[in-house]
Formats: C-alpha cells, structure tokens, sequence
C-alpha cells in the first residue's frame, strides 16, 4: 500500500511482520496490534522490562468490513490520536449513513450521486457498508481510486462489481453511485454527471458548518477515526495511567484525562494537528 | 417537532432558492395546523420567548458537561446551539435501575447516554497480567459509533418505549410561551433528553431565535403563498395583522375561507431600502431625475399612529426590521399624535444639534428608561418618507408627491421632536460630488458632523418593500483607511467556523521598550472568501504562541501581516488599551507588499481624533 501511494522508493529498506508478531531490540519487545483504521493499519506496542507504550496511530473502534478489528493493547502509556477529540463528534452508526444514501438515490434517479471519499481506507470501507446494505449494483471509481481499491480486492476484500467512471456516457451515470477523492468533487470532472448530488463520507461532517463550506448536499457521518466516545473509552480500557495526545484536538482530550486522574500531556508534532482539520488529499489525488 | 428538524436540516444543506421554496411548501402542505403555522411564525421570526436566553443554554450545558470541554466545543463549532444539540449527555433515568437491578451511576459529563455503565463494566478492570491483548469488538461508546456493545440494543429499545415521545412543535412553542423562567431550564433538557440530535439542534435554533439557516422571512411568506397559488406580496400586505399559528392565513390559501383583514391599527410596513452607489453607476443616471437628503447617522425607524377600536391615537416605533422598539423611546410617543406613518431617522439632539452615533447608542437597547437618560439623551425624530396618511396608504405614489405629503404632515404635527430631512439641492453630481465632501457648506451647517454621505431618491419612485434596483442609492463618505499589523487571531462562527476570520490588528507607538504594536481594533469582515483562505492559511504557519482560542501570530517589524482597515469614525476609548476604539472597522485590502515597520502610527489615529471635533467620547 506503501508502495502504490508514494512509489517503489518509498522506504530505503522494508521489513514485513504480521499483527501478534513479536520482534526484539535488546531488551526491547515490539509488537503490532490491530488498529482498526484502514487495512494493514496497527498500533505498536513498545515494551522494555516492565513499562509498555502503545502508539496507537489513527485507529477507530467501530467496525469496518475492510480490516481487521481494532485491540484494545492494555499499557502504562498509551499515546493516543485526537482528530476527533472533542465531545461534540459522535459518529453514530455508518451503516445508518449509507442507508441515507441509498435513500436519497432512490429519490433521485434522474441524478448522480458523487461521495467524495479519501481513497486509502474510506472509499472500501463506503463500498463494503453499499454492499452490506444490499446494493448489487455497479460501483463507479474516480481514476485516483482504482489502484488502492483493486489492491483491496487482491487482498480478499469483497467489493462486488466495480467500474471505471471514466469513458462512461453521461446519461447512463443518472441513479448510479461514483466514489472520488474529496477535492474531484468540487471540480469541473463532475460536469460528466447529470445533475450531481454531491455526498461527503467523512467525521468532519457531523459539524453542519463543515458541510456547508465545502458545498456537501449529502453529509456522510462515516468516520476511520475514533469518535469522542471512541477515544475516551479506549483510554479508559487501555489502563494507562499517562496518556500522550496527539494529531487532532489535544486540549480537550488531555484535559478530559486529567478530569479522570490520568496524567496527559499534548505531543506537538511538527506537520501534524492543525492542518489535518483539512484532510488535505496527497498531490496524486488531485490529478486525474 | 421532528418534522420540523428535519425540514430545517435539510433547508440548511440546500443551496438553491426554489429548492428551498420546494421543500417548504411540501412542508407547509404536509403538516397540519397549527404546527405548521409555528413553523412559519419561526422561520419569519415572529416567535420569540423572552426566557429562553443564549446564556441560559450555556447554563444548561456546562451544568450537564465539563464547562472546558464545552468551551473548547463551542469555539471549534462556531454555532452555539449545535455545539449543545451535539455535546449533549442524555441522561438515562429508569433503565439501568429497571434493567440492571441497581442504582444507575451518576452520569459522567462527557459521555453519551449510557456510557458510564458501560465503562463501569469496560475491560479497564482486567488484569494486564492475565490477558495481553484484548479484541474489542464493540465501541464501548453510547450514542457514539454504537454498534458493538451487545447490552446497547435492548436496553435502547427498551427507552423508547418508556420514555415519552418527543415534543410537537406546537408543544414546545404553546409551553414555552406559558412556562415561567424557573421551570423554564428543566422543561428544555426534558426536551433535550427526548429529541434526537437533529431535534436538539432545531429546539436550540427555535428557543433562542437564532435560525440563521439562508432562509428569508420573505422567502418563508412566497413558500406559504405558493401552497395556494397567492402572489407573496399580498402576503406582505396583510401579514402585520396576522399572528401566529396564521390558522386564517392557511385557510385562505387552501381557498377554505375570505381573505384575512389586517386589523392593527399599527402595523409594521416593510422598509424600502437603498443600494451602495458606485462610481460606474453616475454615467447612466441623469441628476434631474433625482432627490437628494443627506445620509443621517443614526437609527432607521418607522414611527406608525392609528386609532384603535375606540377612537384612540396608538403609536409604535419599529425597527427597519419590523422590531417594536416603542419601549426603548416613552419620550417621542406623545408626538406621534397623528394618525400616519413615518419612516425616519432617529437621532439625540442638543440644543439643536444632531449628535454624533456615539452618543445616540447610549439610548439604544435599553430595557430600563430612566428620566434623566431621556433628559440627557433627548431623542429626535427626523422624517424622510410618509407612507400613509390617516387612512390612505401612500406607498403607490411618487416620491414627490409624498414628499409634498410630509411636508404638510410635519408642519400640521407642529411638534419640536420631529422635522423634516432637509433636500440637498444639486443640477450636477459634480455639485452634489462636492455637497458630500462638504456637507456643512451644503447645508447640513452644524449637523454635518452627523452626516455619513447622501441618499439618492427617483422622484417617481414607489415606496416597494426591500432593495428594488435603480430607485434608492445611498452614497456614503469614504472611509478612512490605516495600514495595520495583524496581532491575533480568533476561529470565526457560522458560516465561517473552522477559519482564523477575526483578527486583532495594532499600530505602532514608542512605548517602555522601544518600539511597539498597541492593539486598535478587530475585524472580522471586508475580506473576499480567497483573501480569508490565505490569511487562514498564514495565520496556521505563523502562530507563536495559542491562548485557548486565540492565536498570536508574528508581528515583527520585519515579520507579520499588513491589513489595511476601513473605518467610519474614532472615539476615545478608556476601554482600549490604545486609548481610541473605531466604528466599522473592516478589512479593505490585504498588503503583502508591505513590511510591518510601515503599518501606520498610533500619532495618525490621536492627529484624526484631534482633528474631527465630532469625536467625542459620550
């Protein structure tokens, strides 16, 4: 996955290892949990004598059809993300956001329905609650998408039938489904649809304002990332008893921790925090 | 009242005006009286519940949640009542006694409904010892993402069925308006706990007045109109005499009854209004066609006197947007002793002379009027329009002609309080060009400090209702402008949440250290949207230090933001660090060009001070 979304050079060198495969550094054991984010996303576990970190990376404690199920990995310092780190972002249930969907293409069949979706993790993910909801039609995928999605599929992920949107004749599009990276969803690559309506899967989308700015008819509270509810119980089941956050609001989760006795402190990484708020999509979504 | 949410939620995604127009009247159609006629009355914002305070909201949600948690909430979302309808903790009573056979644990401020109990069960008690890893397949969460946790479902279930079905719209807008301010709290996080998250966020919008979801009270009138094929503008007509749940208004339009009369001897009657002249527009208007006034800074008012049934003189004060302001002014009733109707502009007059703004807001807003309020701020009323006299409506003719209207109306009042906006006599708008320049040698004389530009009137044009094109133009005084330096920033609210759309801008004085930015004013409009994306943006890469929602952002001679800023007027200000506080500050140009040690100088702000007399603090 790496390799297809930053190329062949990606790392100077590679090493595989499995989730529940333990490696040694002198007397340190590390170890790569499940994280629940997209496919092949883990936590690490960090332990050396009697002291264990978990970095959780971003992870979601919701289930999702494309990858293994998140693990609670219990620890003393658990270092936690916070994109969603605020109480006002419960997710609710995905399944309940495609069936919206699927609702409001019923009512339009005369439209196109476009989702914009980031295309590493959440477009499978869209796709996979389509079909658990019964949708047998055909899927249409933005160009940038392909590639990651047929990955998934080598990788023993039902998708169902796929199809590129590209070459498609206008009017064959109305009543049909096409997923794109968020940014192909605001540009002139729509004009190749009837009448667009323009859906968004994405846990920003909980916040009206959000919705609005980006022009999303069809907000989809679909998230990858733990919502409030997510973040604080997993802190809880973890057992830490210090917590590092990072990556998302970190105020309100550290002082949440504090509330609860758990020493917290923010890590402010550089090119982290702030600028995700955008979900920027990498350059090579842009094209095509 | 879930109806009702979910007309709003969807009216607040939908971009297009028919759309809009589309869904309204399929709701108007749909719902039965008289919910939908509290719909209407909300969305034309002729509810209001006095009670029902941002600020009791607050209370509400920072006594059920982490007072800091909901702070950092609020800033992030921008929009108070979503913020509240997202956050809010519902409090689940009877279940985990009935379910679980013991008391139900206190609440926890930060979870969804349910949460504790769960957590109270959550693997945080097992052993680390024993079991290394743990899968996880349930979300441990309430509201959240919810699918995992097994108890959930039933005990769920089990809530709807033993909780009380959430409230009717006209419920809620029949209570509110009976409910005492005591009992006013727990009634709404009653609500609060019965609706869903949509229904919170509609409750919110409704009790505090502030829908701010893109729709018109004009465009709520047309949907309403359009269910039984009415022109809006007869509407418009009759609506100051109509109140809410409109049941006469629906059943004329569903052609069941006559057409409702408007009874009020004082209706509102809505303003016409003036567009901004610019530059380009002179070459095709002809000055002959037109009257001139001078612009008056003050209040826009409608000051309405009828009889009532019983053959007495009533009398009210509007606001430009129908709000009755009649309280805030017992001073200038008794003049308004002729059945007619004036739009004017209200001012504070001493010995004569019009006051500046500054001195007038004293009078503003005031829930309590004291004697000598009204004796140090004698409140004026200074005419521009007449549109009915007696029993005539006015409104069809020329404006020339109910000119002629006022002018004999004012004189027969014969009253100090009130006179007449005096026209501004030009043949080209070379002279009118310099009549604005100079109001005080055009005729303004004393009064010029009060004067903020001129009005164009057609002297053929109707009084219509809104902003008709090419009838009023209003040419404001150019602005002054200074080059200031961005200081702090702050996240906007509404439409602009998540962007850094409030900045703090300083000029530079010579303080203890040297050479220093002092803090002048705030801004948080004047930009265009790709102006906002790169100050934002600017903003996100050169913040040095964040006060909660505040960012500092570099300012160095050498390092930082010009801004250049538009203002109407200075006062002193012993408020302001600065010392000086300004009127309509905005952003009127973004000067990249420009290095920080260039920004202008405090001494600039104090030599403008010294030099407009009108300045003054009040």
């Amino acid at each position: 996955m790496m390799r297809l979304r930053y190329g062949d050079n990606f790392a100077a060198s590679t090493q595989a290892i499995a989730y529940g495969e333990e490696l040694r550094l002198g007397d340190v054991k590390i170890k790569f949990h499940p994280a629940g984010h997209v496919l092949g996303s883990a936590q690490i576990a960090v332990t050396c004598k009697d002291t264990c970190i978990v970095a959780s990376g971003d992870y979601k404690d919701a289930s999702d059809p494309t990858c293994a199920p998140f693990e609670v990995v219990p620890c003393d310092v658990f270092i936690t993300e916070a994109t969603f780190g605020l109480p006002v972002f419960r997710h609710g249930n995905a399944a309940d956001e495609v069936k919206k969907l699927l609702a409001s293409v019923a009512l339009f069949p005369e439209r196109a329905h476009l989702v914009g979706a980031y295309s590493l993790g959440k477009a499978q993910r869209v796709i996979a609650l389509l079909r658990e909801a019964g949708y047998d039609a055909p899927i249409y995928l933005h160009g940038a998408m392909e590639a990651i999605t047929h990955y998934y599929q080598s990788r023993g992920v039902a998708l169902g039938e796929l199809r590129p949107a590209k070459g498609m004749k206008k009017a064959d599009l109305a009543g049909t489904i096409t997923l794109a990276p968020p940014s192909a969803t605001s540009d002139i690559w729509t004009r190749r649809f009837p009448d667009p309506v323009t859906a968004f899967a994405s846990g920003w989308m909980r916040v009206r304002a959000r919705a609005r700015q980006r022009g999303i008819e069809l907000p989809l509270v679909i998230s990858d990332h733990a919502d409030w509810d997510g973040l604080t119980a997993t802190i809880e089941a973890t057992g830490a008893g210090e917590i590092w956050v990072t990556h998302g609001q970190e105020d309100a989760l550290v002082h949440w921790c504090k509330t609860k006795g758990l020493a917290a402190r923010p890590l402010d990484l550089v090119g982290y925090g702030d600028e995700d708020e955008h979900e920027a999509p990498p350059a090579n979504e842009a094209e095509a | 009242m879930n109806r009702f949410a979910e007309l709003l939620d969807r009216l607040a995604y939908e971009p297009g005006r028919n759309n809009k127009l589309r869904l309204l009247t399929a709701y108007f159609r749909e719902t039965d009286d008289p919910d939908r006629g509290y719909a209407l009355a909300a969305l034309t914002g002729a509810l209001s519940f006095k009670h029902a305070k941002a600020g009791l909201i607050r209370d509400l949600i920072t006594d059920r949640a982490d007072p800091v948690l909901f702070g950092l909430s609020y800033d992030y979302v921008g929009d108070l009542s979503e913020t509240v309808a997202l956050m809010w903790p519902k409090r689940a009573v009877s279940r985990d006694e009935s379910l679980l056979g013991h008391p139900s644990p206190q609440p926890s401020p930060t979870r969804g409904e349910g949460a504790e109990q769960i957590s109270a069960r959550s693997p945080r008690k097992i052993s680390k010892a024993t079991i290394t890893a743990l899968s996880v397949p349930t979300p441990l969460a309430g509201e959240g993402q919810g699918e995992g946790y097994r108890g959930l479902d039933a005990s769920d279930d089990h809530r709807r069925h033993n909780n009380p079905p959430p409230p009717t719209l006209s419920e809620v807008v029949t209570t509110l308006r009976t409910l005492g301010k005591t009992e006013l709290p727990k009634q709404l996080a009653r609500w609060l706990d019965e609706l869903d998250e949509t229904g919170r966020w509609a409750l919110l919008k409704l009790v505090t007045g502030a829908m701010r979801i893109g729709i018109s009270a004009r465009l709520a009138k047309t949907a309403a109109a359009n269910l039984g094929g009415k022109d809006a503008h007869d509407v418009e007509l009759m609506w100051p005499g109509l109140s809410p749940p409109y049941l006469d208004l629906f059943a004329w339009l569903e052609g069941r009854s006559e057409k409702p009369v408007n009874r009020d001897p004082t209706p509102f009657r809505p303003v016409m209004l003036a567009h901004a002249i610019e530059d380009a527009d002179f070459a095709n208007l002809d000055p002959a066609d037109f009257i001139a006034e001078w612009k008056w800074d003050g209040i826009r008012v409608q000051a309405v006197s009828g009889r009532d049934e019983h053959g007495h003189i009533q009398a009210r004060l509007y606001s430009r947007t129908g709000e009755d302001i009649t309280g805030s002014f017992p001073d200038l009733v008794p003049s308004l002793h002729l059945p007619g109707t004036i739009d004017g502009e209200l001012l504070v007059l001493r010995e004569g002379r019009v006051q500046t703004f500054n001195v007038l807001q004293q009078r503003l807003n005031r829930k309590v009027v004291s004697p000598k309020l009204i004796k140090e701020y004698p409140i004026h009323l200074r005419a521009y329009d007449l549109l009915s006299d007696g029993e005539n409506d006015l409104r069809e003719l020329p404006f020339i002609e109910r000119r002629a209207r006022l002018e004999a109306f004012v004189k027969k009042l014969d009253d100090a309080r009130i006179d007449l906006s005096p026209t501004v006599t030009f043949d080209s708008w070379d002279a009118l060009t310099a009549a604005r320049a100079d109001p005080a040698s055009a005729g303004a004389g004393e009064d010029a400090d009060a004067v903020e530009g001129v009005m164009l009137k057609r002297r053929d044009a109707a009084y219509l209702p809104g902003r008709p094109k090419g009838q009023w133009w209003k040419w404001k005084r150019d602005p002054h402008l200074i080059d200031a330096v961005l200081m702090y920033a702050q996240r906007g609210h509404g439409k602009r949440s998540s962007y850094y759309s409030d900045y703090t801008f300083g000029v530079w004085t010579s303080g203890e250290d040297g050479e220093q930015l002092v803090p002048v004013g705030k801004a948080y409009f004047g930009f265009t949207d790709e102006e906002l994306l790169q100050i934002d943006r600017f903003v996100r890469r050169n913040t040095t230090e964040k006060f909660g929602p505040v960012r500092h952002v570099v300012h160095e001679p050498d390092q930082g933001l010009v801004l250049e800023v538009a203002f109407e007027g200075l006062a002193r200000s012993p408020r302001h660090k600065s010392g000086v506080a300004m009127r309509f500050p905005r952003i009127s140009r973004l000067r990249w060009d420009k290095p920080p040690r260039e920004a202008d100088r405090l001494e600039t702000l104090e030599r403008m001070l010294k030099s407009d007399a009108s300045i003054t603090a009040p």
